[in-house]
């Protein structure tokens, strides 16, 4: 393994994370969009804000450190990204700001309609961001990004593929948010959200899946080179990945408790792996090549050096703040 | 038809100029959040500290109450600067594309201490109720740590496109070697840094003052809002005298290593030695008008002797002149004469607080200490002023200029309007958020329930 494909490596590792807790973070946001009416949505969306509120901003920040590992390593391929794709970027930016500023003025602001504004904006967008970042993730694995940059504005993006894998990304989100605010209502005792999450996690499920199939399908027509890899050398991981599925599927509908979060986990990391595996060795498919785009060895032990401290650092700290919010050592409302 | 590909030069040209304004206001909104993300914690922590210390509940109450206001601000700040980081590949791809291998190097420094910062931050925030004392405190310390250290990587990539080094190019111009260490430990570095940092604590610490001096005009008296008004306004006024030191400092290294930019905040029109220091004024090529002239000054404080050869504007090429004179001398009169004038407000304070061990009496030190706050804001936009204009037309100084670096992406000036309309948007909100915050704790009301629709149980709508 090279220099540069340990720093795509690195990369990887930042998406899986952005992935999982950023994607729940979001996740949480669909489920309050779509909880109803204020005495309806009343007590899921109060689950939602406990759960979310100490931990989102961190969660955030791996979005920073994949832009950051992506432009510092890979400078070219950055920039091809950014002029390119630069409609559905800037929209999930605007996303990003909505969601953060909605979420943090909710709490605090005065008046009912001022709230639901707040809270509206907060939900809206936790829908609309995902889903251009999986835009943007879609036009790349298509091929439509130029190794030169400055590919065409609409048309990359604006293709089944990029919106499937937006919707794909939403619903990913949501899914893994309902599994982990199954063991938050569960947590709390409070039964009949534990159900309430349980049935929105089997739906988003299949909603997932359904997305999936069709990505595949969309994947053989538009994104070859990544289809033929993916059920070649990416083929373990796919299947890891159904397992982990239909494991946490049975597990829901039987209602077991345990292990509910890993399941689920696992189920998005490995396809993230797969979709990885598939499109190595290029961060362009297939236009530009990781070892093509890499910057200087000193800059990438820089990143790695960073990754190290990160993982003695930041991993144990992220444990620190997991742990104190599951044992309700943090509270929202002080 | 009219294609748009037969007007590419003034198509960047307008990019430009565009992706420039967009650039400076989204810098200048979150930089006032970011000071508070760097020094805020320092405040509360000596707020909690004193409360623990001595069982001040007073000061205990301020702390609890600043980290809820700073939860806000931070939130918002959070987000503004994700949006920083989208604009280097939105708006400025190919400067990116050249030098993030360089530049990016500081900024992976900076993830670090943003995560942290982000872990600790919510720990502190959410912790009042349920850890400890003394754990809670220990728990806000790495925010002071981080707020440090993730200004040092920020800063320190901005001083490398002042003074870049570390790099080796090939004949294309693509960065062929880096050495981290000299890129991040550039000559700017040294100055920047601690200029940046001492500027957090005086916006932070004059601009919470002036929140409570503002309250006592309004005969709020209580021993509340006097340590509200003097925990953070002593640190604003003990770091005052060592940012006046730094500046200085940092005005004579950009004479001697940015001359271009120094000839044009100066106005220095021709290279020579006894040079006159002007004081206000508009910058012509025939000499600056009505300003206040001081024979020999500039000469003198570059290198303490009249003497002192200091390069003017004829030494530098026409197309490498910094643009908007008059903007960048006035930017740099106007944050020397505030930290002037602040220096002024806290020797105020320090010889009332040295004979009688108490704030000044007069109602004119509470109305000074109200308009600190803007005036440490007005300073830090200033001082950004003279960075960031006095270093044009370069984006890396000497290397790349920044017309090469802007995106030939449609619509910089759509997305330029939509920015000002939603920061705009969020900024009266944030205000509105935090001014209510502050008349419930007045008024001893309780917080808004914490379901996010719910109408609050027994309350008007």
């Amino acid at each position: 393994m090279s220099k540069a494909d340990v720093a795509a490596a690195i990369l990887w590792v930042g998406v899986t994370f952005y992935a999982l807790f950023g994607g729940a973070d979001f996740g949480g946001g669909f489920w309050d969009l779509i909880a109803g009416d204020a005495a309806r949505g009343e007590r899921p969306r109060a689950l939602i804000q406990r759960s979310l509120t100490p931990v989102w901003e961190a969660n955030h920040v791996w979005l920073i450190f994949i832009l950051v590992v992506l432009w510092t390593a890979f400078p070219p391929a950055f920039s091809a990204v950014f002029t390119t794709l630069y409609v559905p970027i800037a929209l999930a930016a605007v996303g990003i700001v909505l969601r953060g500023s909605g979420f943090a003025f909710r709490k605090s602001i005065e008046g009912l309609a001022a709230r639901r504004a707040a809270g509206a904006t907060f939900a809206l967008s936790s829908v609309l961001t995902p889903f251009f970042m999986g835009a943007v993730v879609g036009a790349v694995a298509s091929g439509n990004v130029p190794a030169a940059g400055n590919g065409d504005a609409f048309s990359s993006w604006l293709e089944p593929l990029p919106l499937l894998t937006g919707a794909m990304f939403v619903a990913t989100g949501a899914y893994l948010s309902a599994v982990f605010l199954v063991g938050d209502a569960r947590r709390a005792g409070e039964q009949d959200l534990e159900r309430y999450f349980v049935r929105r996690a089997l739906a988003a499920a299949a909603v997932a899946g359904v997305a999936a199939a069709f990505g595949l399908v969309e994947l053989h027509a538009e994104a070859r080179y990544i289809f033929d890899r993916l059920v070649d050398q990416g083929l373990p991981l796919v299947i890891l990945s159904a397992l982990c599925g239909l494991a946490l599927l049975a597990l829901l509908l039987r209602g077991g408790r345990k292990p509910l979060r890993p399941l689920g986990a696992g189920a998005v990391v490995a396809v993230i792996w797969g979709w990885g595996v598939a499109q190595f060795p290029y961060l362009l498919p297939t236009s530009l090549r990781i070892d093509q785009a890499a910057a200087p060895d000193p800059t990438l032990v820089v990143v790695f050096v960073v990754f190290a401290i990160a993982a003695v650092l930041v991993l144990p700290s992220l444990g620190l703040l997991y742990t104190l919010s599951q044992r309700d050592l943090l509270e929202a409302e002080h | 038809m009219f294609s748009p590909d037969a007007l590419p030069v003034a198509a960047s040209a307008s990019n430009l100029l565009a992706a420039r304004e967009q650039m400076a206001f989204t810098l200048g909104f979150h930089i006032v959040l970011s000071c508070l993300g760097v020094a805020l914690p320092a405040t509360i922590l000596v707020a909690n500290y004193i409360g623990l210390k001595k069982g001040d509940g007073d000061a205990l109450e301020l702390a609890r109450r600043w980290s809820k206001a700073m939860a806000v601000t931070f939130a918002v700040g959070a987000v503004t600067g994700t949006v920083l980081s989208f604009e280097f590949g939105l708006l400025w791809p190919h400067f990116m594309d050249r030098f993030g291998a360089a530049f990016g190097i500081a900024f992976a420094i900076e993830g670090i201490f943003f995560f942290l910062e982000a872990i600790f931050l919510a720990i502190y925030i959410y912790g009042w109720k349920r850890l400890s004392g003394w754990a809670h405190f220990w728990s806000g310390v790495p925010m002071f740590v981080t707020g440090i250290g993730g200004a040092f990587a920020v800063v320190a990539a901005n001083s490398w496109m002042n003074q870049p080094q570390g790099f080796t190019l090939d004949a294309a111009g693509k960065v062929v070697e880096t050495e981290p260490l000299k890129i991040l430990f550039n000559n700017a570095t040294g100055y920047e840094v601690p200029h940046m940092l001492l500027a957090a604590y005086m916006v932070t610490g004059f601009l919470v003052a002036s929140i409570y001096a503002v309250g006592m005009l309004k005969g709020r008296r209580d021993r509340l809002h006097r340590l509200g008004l003097l925990i953070p306004l002593t640190i604003a006024c003990i770091v005052t005298p060592i940012q006046l030191f730094v500046g200085d400092t940092a005005a004579r290294e950009v004479a001697d290593h940015q001359p271009d930019k120094f000839a044009g905040m100066e106005c220095i029109q021709k290279t020579g030695s006894h040079q006159t220091e002007y004081i206000g004024g508009i910058c012509t090529s025939n000499g600056v008008k009505a300003a206040v002239p001081i024979p020999d000054l500039d000469s003198f404080l570059v290198g303490f002797s009249a003497d002192t050869k200091v390069t003017g504007l004829d030494d530098i090429p026409v197309d490498e002149r910094p643009p908007a004179n008059t903007l960048l001398h006035l930017a740099f009169d106007a944050m020397v004469g505030i930290g002037t004038a602040l220096l002024g407000l806290g020797a105020w304070l320090a010889f009332v607080w040295w004979k009688r061990r108490q704030i000044p009496k007069t109602p004119w030190f509470l109305r000074a200490v109200a308009i600190s706050g803007a005036g440490a804001v007005l300073a830090l936009w200033c001082g950004w002023i003279v960075t960031e204009v006095g270093r044009q037309p370069w984006i890396v100084q000497g290397y790349m200029r920044t017309s090469e670096a802007v995106t030939s992406a449609k619509g910089i000036w759509f997305s330029f309007g939509l920015v000002l309309l939603l920061y705009a948007a969020i900024g009266t909100i944030a205000v509105k958020v935090l001014r209510g915050m502050s008349r419930r704790w007045r008024e001893g009301a309780a917080e808004p329930e914490g379901t996010p629709y719910a109408p609050p149980e027994g309350a008007a709508p």
